[in-house]
């Protein structure tokens, strides 16, 4: 365990070392949340049925949406890990009296967790303060607000949980592209990235709702905004945890599978 | 301390020929060769032993290294090491070994020595005290005192080697493998890291195996080496059993004055002649080195001598050639 928390350590402030890629990157999250709000905004003041989300929550999901980008997306990679597998580097972590998932995951979950620290507190300063409509509104309530930090905490080591298995798919395929490309094009969207989730139809929201990806990024983002309400946050949390238990488990398992039949080539 | 006994491992690789035509139909279907990488491999280390173990490139050296270390899993056979079987025990086991990979790195690229330092002493639970002073020793002897704050990417090869090596004992490892630990060094950086080696072998009593493709290697350091060759034991001594066996020539260069006619030396092979100089090879066996400088004295005039004892590679390459590898 000590070992665990010492690499999440060092990742975590050597993480937050990097100030410039967080500058460039609260530049971009703006640019990108200003843009996707106007096309919003251009369809909730033509349309004329019910909307399935009211502008204003779809508001908050986009902003925390750029300011927890790091949490959530699934391209967000560390490519040192896979030069590890690739490289047989990992032949030295195989000598140490450790798991490597656990270490593996401390150095993911620190890595994401310092690139968000950078980033998120500026952008949702500065959007909590924009003129309406841009405006980030604050939570309801108190309880609210911890429901919200408690499903977005969940969120990330969902994330990270899910991003691990990237990485042991890499043992068997020894090229991170092809693995990393199904799982970002189609995880994202899954996870209400491209399209928030309530604006989906019926029948993908099914679908959406049966699988982890959506307990990352879409859920904590509607129960910010009070459109999941309370109850159904406290159910949403124990599917998040069935699903992080769930995930690591097969990790956990896969990871072992892989390191019994690996071979460290060359010398 | 160390056990093998029979110990045997094959890969398979995937053989492809070039070309399209090829390439398309390995797609369908591919043939695999089985590359017996260790063929019933045995011996036995004692503790406190620095082995030296050798061989050509592909002869299986770091393959054994590997199963040794509990990275790989072998087909067959028995390997003991301290009372463990390294792929069975492995998280218990890899606490009393330091492995050192010269190819490979395990210090984290981007953050300073010392942080990659501390991280393994909370991985291998290093008392507190225990890592001081082995740090402190490990620093001395290595020379690291100006590198240690210093990110990995910003190192030398040869100052990187030196820090990964420190890496490796800072948990008091019993046995140290050694793959290929002098790569690439320049000769200061060699001869620091083979004095390190056998600082920690006789004060320690760290149970040393090295690979190396550097003979001056192995004089320095083994008492003893093991040759395997093509994935067999090929010998297991000492290097004087070694230079006993094959090491009986002798190579005398000499410089004359002009001398226009081959010289013609009882008991000496000329191996290559000039007007000026001349190599010849004597087999001490046969001749003795004083009655054919007696013997060179009278036919020419001689400006100068050198002697030369059979170097440690010309007797693998004969050891090779007798085993055909």
């Amino acid at each position: 365990m000590k070992a665990y928390v010492s690499v999440f350590k060092l990742r975590l402030f050597h993480g937050m070392q990097y100030r410039a890629a967080a500058l460039a990157g609260i530049a971009t999250q703006f640019f990108w949340g200003f843009i996707i709000i106007m096309v919003y905004e251009a369809f909730y003041s033509q349309g004329s049925i019910d909307a399935p989300i009211s502008l204003d929550e779809l508001i908050s999901y986009i902003w925390l949406q750029q300011a927890f980008l790091a949490f959530i997306i699934l391209w967000f990679r560390d490519n040192e890990l896979f030069q590890l597998i690739t490289t047989g580097n990992i032949a030295y972590e195989l000598c140490r009296p450790s798991g490597i998932y656990g270490l593996w995951y401390a150095k993911l979950l620190a890595q994401r967790l310092a690139s968000a620290l950078l980033r998120s507190m500026p952008i949702i300063a500065v959007a909590l303060f924009l003129p309406q409509p841009y405006q980030l509104l604050p939570p309801s309530d108190l309880s609210t607000f911890l429901l919200f930090a408690m499903t977005l905490l969940l969120g990330l080591l969902i994330m990270v949980a899910l991003s691990m298995l990237m990485y042991i798919s890499v043992f068997v395929t020894l090229s991170p592209s092809g693995s990393l490309l199904m799982f970002a094009v189609l995880g994202e969207f899954l996870a209400g990235m491209v399209i928030p989730v309530p604006l989906m139809p019926i029948w993908l929201q099914n679908i959406v709702n049966l699988l982890p990806f959506r307990y990352s990024a879409d859920f904590p983002f509607r129960v910010y905004s009070g459109h999941i309400p309370y109850n159904d946050a406290l159910t949403g949390i124990l599917i998040q945890l069935a699903w992080l238990a769930a995930l690591i488990g097969i990790g956990w398992f896969a990871m072992a599978k892989a390191l019994r039949r690996v071979v460290v080539q060359g010398g | 301390m160390i056990t093998i006994k029979g110990l045997s491992k094959t890969f398979h690789v995937a053989k492809r020929s070039s070309g399209m035509k090829e390439a398309v139909k390995a797609l369908f279907h591919r043939e695999y060769t089985a590359v017996e990488a260790l063929k019933d491999i045995s011996f036995t280390i004692n503790p406190g032993e620095i082995v030296g173990y050798i061989g050509p490139n592909g002869a299986g050296k770091s393959t054994t290294i590997k199963v040794m270390s509990g990275i790989l899993v072998p087909d067959g056979g028995i390997c003991s090491i301290m009372g463990f079987t390294p792929w069975q025990n492995r998280v218990a086991y890899v606490k009393h070994i330091g492995v050192v990979f010269g190819q490979r790195s395990q210090l984290w690229w981007d953050v300073p020595v010392i942080d990659s330092f501390e991280l393994l002493r909370d991985i291998y639970d290093v008392p507190e005290q225990e890592y001081r002073s082995n740090l402190a020793l490990l620093t001395e002897t290595l020379d690291l005192k100006d590198i240690i704050q210093t990110p990995v990417r910003q190192l030398s090869l040869g100052q990187r080697m030196r820090c990964e090596i420190a890496a490796s004992l800072l948990h008091s490892p019993s046995v140290l493998f050694l793959d290929e630990p002098t790569i690439g060094l320049d000769a200061v950086s060699k001869i620091a890291v083979r004095r390190f080696i056998r600082t920690i072998n006789e004060e320690k009593g760290v149970t040393v195996i090295l690979t190396t493709h550097d003979m001056n290697d192995i004089e320095a350091l083994a008492q003893r080496i093991i040759l395997i060759g093509k994935g067999r034991l090929l010998f297991d001594g000492s290097l004087d059993a070694i230079r006993s066996r094959f090491g009986t020539h002798k190579t005398l260069t000499i410089v004359y004055r002009n001398q226009p006619e081959p010289l013609q030396i009882a008991g000496a092979v000329v191996e290559s002649w000039s007007p000026e100089r001349a190599v010849l090879r004597v087999d001490t066996e046969q001749a003795v080195i004083s009655d054919v400088l007696i013997d060179l004295s009278k036919q020419v005039e001689l400006l100068d001598v050198a002697i030369d004892t059979q170097p440690i590679e010309d007797l693998i390459v004969q050891l090779y050639k007798e085993h055909q590898i």
